[in-house]
């Protein structure tokens, strides 16, 4: 047994699923005991109540302006906060943005092991394990933090979703934080926001993924009405981005995002182990290539050699009809 | 301006995965800079190009880690420290307080590093260092201006980009995008070899047992299961479109 503390993942203002997944794990970790979470934002009380019935015996809210935006300084004095309150054993961050920054500043402010992208754990209490994949996703580990605090950042769209109702709204707790000249050392001066305002790419379902062979800007266009019927988003390679047809916000891959959606269907990528590196674990893998040689093959569950220029409009068509 | 960069050597990117005894097989394997760090070394020799200064890289790792420093040596930094002792070895923690250790035994005003180590790296030691030396960081970026004691840098936050400003000494880790790192100059191999490396031991630093003894435990490394080859599908267009709408609707229900 031990008490487990989620810190809540958000975008623009709104829940991501990965911290309902989080919840979901932290009632499996906790085994009986304490699960907690906390909100850290400006203006993010209201989104106590979206945290519904998934199993927090507390909600922590820090709601102040200097978390407005994201900065590593006020979120970590927060963080720390929360902690010194609720005295967590294990704590769960997602393994986004925010996450990845703020998760090391804590783990090395408390002297805390910390497994990073994890993709699955077993066990509660001293026998917990944390499996996360090394080497670009060619292998894997099974980790265990030695002694004290033990905190992950958990991979979006690994771990099982919880279905809620389990009689635990969670009682809201205010915590209030005082900040100094200090926690701001840095200062988020502009965020411009470039990434696509639709389906979060980590996030979803269904990943539409253009690479070189899409062939200019006006080929992803077929792609984005493909992941549109389908509720899904569109990512590429890296061999799209450096041609220019899409934004870098798009790259999956070793140096990009890690996405493991139901669905990815890649056209017109080859499948370098790069790549692959970002996509290796989606459930079920669509290759639409021109090469029946293209490596991407090997990795997919069903493929289409063909033009995918042609092909990707009439599997769009396909699935209207189907989804209807 | 004292600049650090630092530098881990990992597998090359294209490099097969072999488990021996548990064990990834390192005998044969091609090793690079960590991608990231090459960044962070490209990024400091124009920082030092602008502003005058002195690039030092920074390593823990075994002695196969002087390949990676003599080629960031050749691209231009200027010294390098190495701690090649068994001993200092191990797990985000204590890499992270070595490299504290060795870093405030020298002057420092900026010091780059990589995200994220590509092998079995996990985006925790530039961070844990910044905050082991108390002092600012900032992650992931894509631009850094210096000005006097003032950096305005650039990172990526999910595609989004922050403009993000703070004073110098701080930490700074790269992501893709930053720059396009050189390739080492004939004359700049031949003016590695002579140029400083500095070997550090446990016996060098101020490390206790708690420090170096770590804190994850490592249970067991496995390599995925093989992914059975799919099925292409082959046939009149307008057939295969609707054999894998189907397929994706009924039998895998993913859509
Ligand atoms: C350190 C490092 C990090 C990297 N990180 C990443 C990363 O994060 N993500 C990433 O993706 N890459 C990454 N790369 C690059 C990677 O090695 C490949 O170069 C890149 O993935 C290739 O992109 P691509 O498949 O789109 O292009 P290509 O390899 O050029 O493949 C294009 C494919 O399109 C097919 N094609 C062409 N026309 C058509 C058509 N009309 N219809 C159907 N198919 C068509 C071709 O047959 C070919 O298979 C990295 C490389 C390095 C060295
Ligand atoms: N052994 C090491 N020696 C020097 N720098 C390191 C070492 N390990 C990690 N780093 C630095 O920390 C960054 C993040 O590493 P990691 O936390 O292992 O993913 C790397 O890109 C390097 O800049």
């Amino acid at each position: 047994m031990a008490k487990v503390l989620v810190v809540a993942d958000m975008r623009r203002g709104k829940l991501r699923n990965v911290t309902f997944e989080m919840l979901g794990a932290a009632s499996a970790i906790a085994n009986g005991d304490a699960v907690a979470i906390t909100l850290l934002g400006k203006n993010v009380a209201g989104l106590a109540k979206d945290l519904g019935d998934f199993g927090a015996d507390a909600v922590y809210v820090v709601d102040a302006p200097e978390l407005e935006n994201y900065n590593s300084g006020t979120y970590r004095k927060a963080l720390l906060t929360v902690i010194d309150q609720f005295n967590p054993g294990v704590l769960l961050l997602a393994h986004s943005a925010i996450g990845r920054d703020l998760a090391p500043m804590v783990a090395a402010r408390l002297g805390a092991g910390q497994v990073s992208d994890i993709t699955s754990f077993e066990g509660t209490g001293e026998n917990l394990t944390f499996v996360r994949s090394i080497y670009a996703g060619k292998a894997f580990t099974k980790v265990s933090v030695k002694q004290g605090l033990a905190i992950a950042t958990v991979r979006p769209n690994n771990l099982t979703l919880p279905a809620g109702g389990v009689g635990k709204p969670g009682t809201v707790q205010n915590v209030s934080v005082s900040f100094e000249p200090a926690d701001l050392a840095t200062l988020v001066k502009e965020i411009m926001a470039k990434a696509n305002q639709g389906v979060d790419l980590t996030e979803a379902k269904v990943v539409v993924a253009g690479g070189r062979g899409v062939k200019d800007a006006s080929g992803f266009t077929l792609l984005e009405q493909l992941a549109d019927v389908l509720g899904g988003a569109v990512g590429s390679s890296r061999g799209a981005c450096d041609a220019g047809y899409c934004d870098y916000s798009l790259q999956i891959g070793q140096t990009g995002k890690v996405v493991t959606p139901d669905l990815y269907i890649a056209c017109g990528i080859s499948g370098a182990i790069q790549h692959l590196a970002g996509m290796s674990n989606s459930k079920v893998i669509v290759a639409i290539n021109k090469d029946p040689e293209a490596p991407i093959f090997q990795m997919s569950d069903y493929g289409i050699v063909g033009d995918l220029l042609e092909v990707v409009p009439r599997l769009t068509e396909e699935f209207k009809k189907i989804l209807v | 301006m004292n600049i650090l960069v630092c530098l881990k050597q990992t597998f090359d990117t294209e490099e097969r995965i072999v488990l021996e005894n548990g064990h990834v097989k390192e005998d044969g394997v091609r090793f690079v800079i960590n991608p990231y760090d090459e960044y962070a070394v490209e990024e400091a020799l124009r920082i030092k190009e602008e502003h005058d200064g002195q690039v030092t890289l920074v390593s823990v790792g075994p002695t196969r880690f002087e390949e990676a420093i003599r080629t960031a040596l050749a691209m231009g930094a200027d010294e390098a420290v190495l701690g090649d002792d068994p001993a200092l070895f191990g797990d985000e923690f204590t890499i992270s307080k070595v490299l504290a250790a060795i870093i405030s035994q020298r002057p420092y005003d900026l010091i780059l590093a990589g995200n994220q180590a590509v092998d079995d790296g996990s985006g925790q030691v530039s961070v844990r260092l910044a905050e082991e030396l108390g002092i600012p960081h900032i992650s992931m970026a894509t631009k850094v201006e210096v000005e006097g004691n003032k950096v305005t840098v650039h990172r990526d936050a999910e595609g989004d980009t922050e403009i993000v400003t703070g004073v110098l000494p701080m930490v700074i880790t790269a992501q893709q995008g930053l720059n396009e790192p050189r390739y080492p100059s004939l004359i700049g191999i031949r003016k590695a070899s002579k140029k400083p490396l500095t070997h550090v031991t446990v016996q060098d630093l101020k490390l206790s047992a708690e420090d170096l003894a770590g804190r994850i435990n490592v249970l067991e490394t496995y390599l995925p299961k093989p992914k059975e080859a799919g099925r292409v599908l082959s046939g009149e267009l307008t057939d295969v479109v609707r054999e894998l709408a189907e397929a994706l609707h009924t039998t895998e229900k993913v859509v």
